[in-house]
C-alpha cells in the first residue's frame, strides 16, 4: 500500500447534493502521487462536480477532502492559497479569458502569484504555449479565434503555467480529432515523466484511459464504484464497468492498445 | 519548503564556475531570474547544479537561458538525470511567440479608427434600416398567419415589459411629479402664480415627460435586457440551431419583443403621466394648500384632452424603436462575451438617443398641426 505521504488527494465520505437531487453519497478516493487517474462514469454520475468539489469549487454537504494533506473544507481562500498554487485546472471548454490573447492567458497566474521580470513572463508564456503543441502565431491570437483543439491546448497550456504538481483535466480530448487526440495523450504522458506531475483525468475517451491512465476510477450510483487498472476493472463484476470495457468501443480501444504495444516490442 | 535560489562565482582549476543553489522552483525565485540575467560569464565557465535541490521548468529555462545567451558553449555539471531532462525538454521549445496582438503607431492607429468608425457607422444605420425593415415584414407576416403568431412569447414579453416594470415607473414618475411641482411653485411663487403649478405638471406631463421618462427606463430595463439575452443566445449559437430547425428568429426572438414594447409603452406611459400628476397633486396639496377637489377641476380646464394623444401617439412609436435597438444590438453580438456587454450599452444609448430625436420631431410636428 502507498504510504500517506503518496496520496495527493484524499477524499472520505463525499456528499454532494443539489435540492433533493443527491449526486454523491458517501464517497472515497485517492489519487497517489506521480498517477494518471482516469474518472470515468456515465453521463450525470458526477464526474465534473466530483472536480469541482475538489478544487474548492462546489461546497459538498458532507466529507472531508484533503488536497497535499492539507483540508480544503471550511479553510477560506487566503489559507488555501499555497495548496492552490500547486495545482493547474484544465476546464471543459479551456475556460480562457475571452478579453486576454493565449499568452496573456498563460500569464494570468504568473502574474497573480509572483512577480518576475517581463520578459521572463513572456519567455515562459511562450515556451509553455509551445510545449502544449500550439504554434507560436496562436500567442497573440484571441480565444474567439481560435478552434475547439487549440483552445483546449491553451487552457492546458494556462494550467501548466505555475509548474503544478497536480493537474485536473475535465475531458481534455473530448471534441478532438482522433490525431489530435492522440498527440494530446502523449503530451499529458511525456509531461507526466517530466514534470513528475499527479493528474486527475475527467474522460469519456477510452483510448485515453488506455493509452496513458495508470489507474481507473469508476463513478456510478454516487460513489466510486471500483478504482484499479483496466486489467482489474475487467474483472470487476458490475453491469455497468463490463459493458463500459467489454462494449464495442472499449473492446476497439483494447485491441488498438495491444496492437501498439505488439508495434513497440518489435 | 526548500531554500531560496541563490548563485556564487567561483574558480575552480582555473575554469569560472557558477555555482547555483536552493530551489529553482517559481515559489522560491524572487530576484534570482534578474540577478542571474545581469551575469555575463566567460565562454568556458560551467555551470554547477550539484547544490540544487529541486527544479521545475521555469528554473530550467533559467538556467536553458544562460548557456544560451553565453552563445551554448557553458558546460553544465552536477545535474541529476531529470533536471538534465527538463532543461533538455525547455529548450527544444525556444521558439518566439508574439504575446500580444500588434499595435500600429498611434497616428494611424487614430486614422484608422477614425475610419473604422466611420464606415461601423454607416453600416450600422444601414443595418439598422433593414433590420427595422425585416422586422416589419416578419410582423406583418406573423399578423397575416395567425398560427405563426407567437401568442404566449408576446405575452410573456408583455409581463417582462409592462407588468414587472409597474413598481419602478410609478415611483419614479411620483417623485418626478413632486420634483416637478416643488420647482415650479419656487419659481411661481415669486409671481404670485404658484396656481399654474397646475398647469405646468398637468401638461408638461402627458405631453413630454411621462412617455419620455418612460421610454428611458424601459430602454434601460427593457432594451438592455433583449441585447444581453439575444447576444448570449447568439454566442451559444442558438440563433444558428433555430435557423437550421427552421425558425426565423425575426419570428422568434425580435417579433414578440417589438410587439411587446410598442403595446406596453402607452399603458406604462399613460400610468406613468397619472402617478406624476399625483405626485404634483399631493404636492400642491401639502404645500400650496390647493385642495384635490380643486386641482383636478382646474386641471380638466387647463389641460386640453390634445396633450393626452400627444402622449399616446408617441409612447407606441419609442416603444418599438426601443425594442428594435435592443433586438438589432443583440444580433450584432459576435466573438467574445465582452461584445455582449458592449452591444447591451450600446442599445440604450442608441435606444435613448434615438427616442429624444425622434420627441424633438414630434414637438415641431404637433406644433405644426396646431396641437399645442
Amino acid at each position: 500500500m502507498a504510504g500517506d505521504d503518496d496520496i495527493v488527494v484524499r477524499v472520505r465520505g463525499l456528499r454532494n447534493a443539489f435540492g433533493d437531487q443527491v449526486v454523491h453519497e458517501n464517497l472515497d478516493l485517492d489519487v497517489h502521487r506521480g498517477e494518471i487517474l482516469g474518472v470515468v462514469g456515465g453521463s450525470g454520475t458526477g464526474k465534473s462536480v466530483l472536480m469541482r468539489a475538489i478544487i474548492g469549487l462546489q461546497v459538498p454537504t458532507a466529507g472531508e477532502i484533503e488536497v497535499f494533506g492539507q483540508s480544503m473544507l471550511g479553510r477560506d481562500d487566503s489559507e488555501t492559497k499555497d495548496v492552490r498554487r500547486r495545482w493547474g485546472v484544465m476546464f471543459q471548454g479551456g475556460a480562457l479569458f475571452s478579453t486576454l490573447t493565449v499568452a496573456e492567458n498563460v500569464e494570468v497566474p504568473l502574474r497573480e502569484y509572483f512577480r518576475l521580470p517581463h520578459d521572463l513572463m513572456d519567455e515562459i508564456a511562450a515556451y509553455k504555449i509551445s510545449m502544449t503543441g500550439l504554434p507560436p502565431e496562436a500567442g497573440p491570437k484571441y480565444p474567439a479565434e481560435l478552434s475547439g483543439g487549440m483552445r483546449k491546448r491553451a487552457g492546458l497550456a494556462r494550467a501548466l503555467a505555475l509548474d503544478p504538481q497536480l493537474l485536473f483535466l475535465d475531458e481534455p480530448t473530448s471534441g478532438l480529432d482522433p490525431i489530435g487526440a492522440a498527440a494530446f495523450d502523449e503530451l499529458l504522458r511525456s509531461l507526466r515523466d517530466t514534470l513528475d506531475l499527479t493528474v486527475f483525468l475527467i474522460t469519456h475517451d477510452l483510448d485515453t484511459l488506455y493509452a496513458i491512465c495508470d489507474r481507473v476510477a469508476v463513478l456510478a450510483e454516487g460513489r466510486v464504484l471500483a478504482v484499479g487498472t483496466i486489467p482489474e476493472l475487467m474483472a470487476f463484476d458490475h453491469p455497468w464497468v463490463q459493458d463500459y470495457f467489454k462494449g464495442p468501443r472499449g473492446r476497439a480501444a483494447a485491441t488498438a492498445r495491444h496492437e501498439r504495444e505488439g508495434e513497440a516490442v518489435t | 519548503m526548500g531554500a531560496p535560489a541563490t548563485f556564487e562565482e567561483q574558480e575552480r582549476d582555473g575554469v569560472p564556475v557558477i555555482l547555483l543553489k536552493g530551489d529553482l522552483t517559481l515559489p522560491q525565485l524572487k530576484d534570482f531570474p534578474k540577478r542571474l540575467g545581469a551575469l555575463a560569464p566567460a565562454g568556458d565557465s560551467r555551470i554547477d547544479l550539484a547544490q540544487v535541490t529541486d527544479m521545475d521548468t521555469v528554473g530550467a529555462w533559467l538556467i536553458y537561458k544562460l548557456r544560451r545567451d553565453a552563445g551554448g558553449g557553458l558546460e553544465i555539471v552536477g545535474a541529476s538525470p531529470q533536471m538534465l531532462q527538463l532543461i533538455e525538454r525547455v529548450s527544444a521549445h525556444d521558439r518566439p511567440v508574439q504575446i500580444h496582438p500588434t499595435h500600429l503607431p498611434p497616428i494611424h492607429r487614430i486614422l484608422g479608427e477614425i475610419g473604422e468608425a466611420t464606415v461601423v457607422a454607416i453600416q450600422t444605420f444601414g443595418g439598422f434600416l433593414a433590420f427595422f425593415g425585416q422586422t416589419l415584414l416578419a410582423t406583418l407576416a406573423s399578423v397575416l398567419h395567425w398560427r405563426r403568431f407567437r401568442i404566449n412569447s408576446i405575452i410573456r414579453q408583455f409581463e417582462v415589459v409592462g407588468v414587472k416594470a409597474l413598481g419602478i415607473v410609478g415611483l419614479m414618475s411620483f417623485l418626478v411629479g413632486i420634483v416637478i411641482a416643488q420647482q415650479g411653485a419656487v419659481q411661481l411663487r415669486q409671481f404670485g402664480a404658484e396656481v399654474f403649478v397646475i398647469n405646468l405638471v398637468g401638461r408638461i406631463t402627458l405631453r413630454e415627460l411621462g412617455v419620455l421618462m418612460t421610454a428611458i427606463m424601459v430602454a434601460g430595463r427593457s432594451g438592455s435586457a433583449f441585447a444581453a439575452q439575444i447576444g448570449s443566445m447568439k454566442l451559444a449559437e442558438e440563433i444558428d440551431a433555430m435557423r437550421t430547425i427552421g425558425l426565423s428568429p425575426f419570428e422568434v426572438l425580435v417579433v414578440p419583443r417589438t410587439i411587446a414594447a410598442t403595446l406596453m409603452m402607452p399603458l406604462l406611459g399613460f400610468y406613468a403621466s397619472v402617478l406624476s400628476i399625483i405626485g404634483g397633486g399631493i404636492l400642491c396639496w401639502i404645500s400650496l394648500d390647493i385642495p384635490p377637489a380643486t386641482f383636478v377641476q382646474r386641471l380638466r380646464e387647463v389641460v386640453p384632452i390634445t396633450d393626452l394623444w400627444v402622449g399616446l401617439v408617441k409612447a407606441p412609436v419609442f416603444g418599438a424603436i426601443i425594442g428594435v435597438t435592443g433586438c438589432f444590438q443583440g444580433m450584432l453580438v459576435k466573438g467574445n462575451v465582452e461584445e455582449v456587454g458592449l452591444r447591451t450599452t450600446s442599445a440604450v444609448v442608441q435606444g435613448i438617443f434615438l427616442v429624444i430625436v425622434l420627441d424633438a420631431f414630434f414637438a415641431v410636428f404637433f406644433t405644426a398641426v396646431g396641437w399645442d
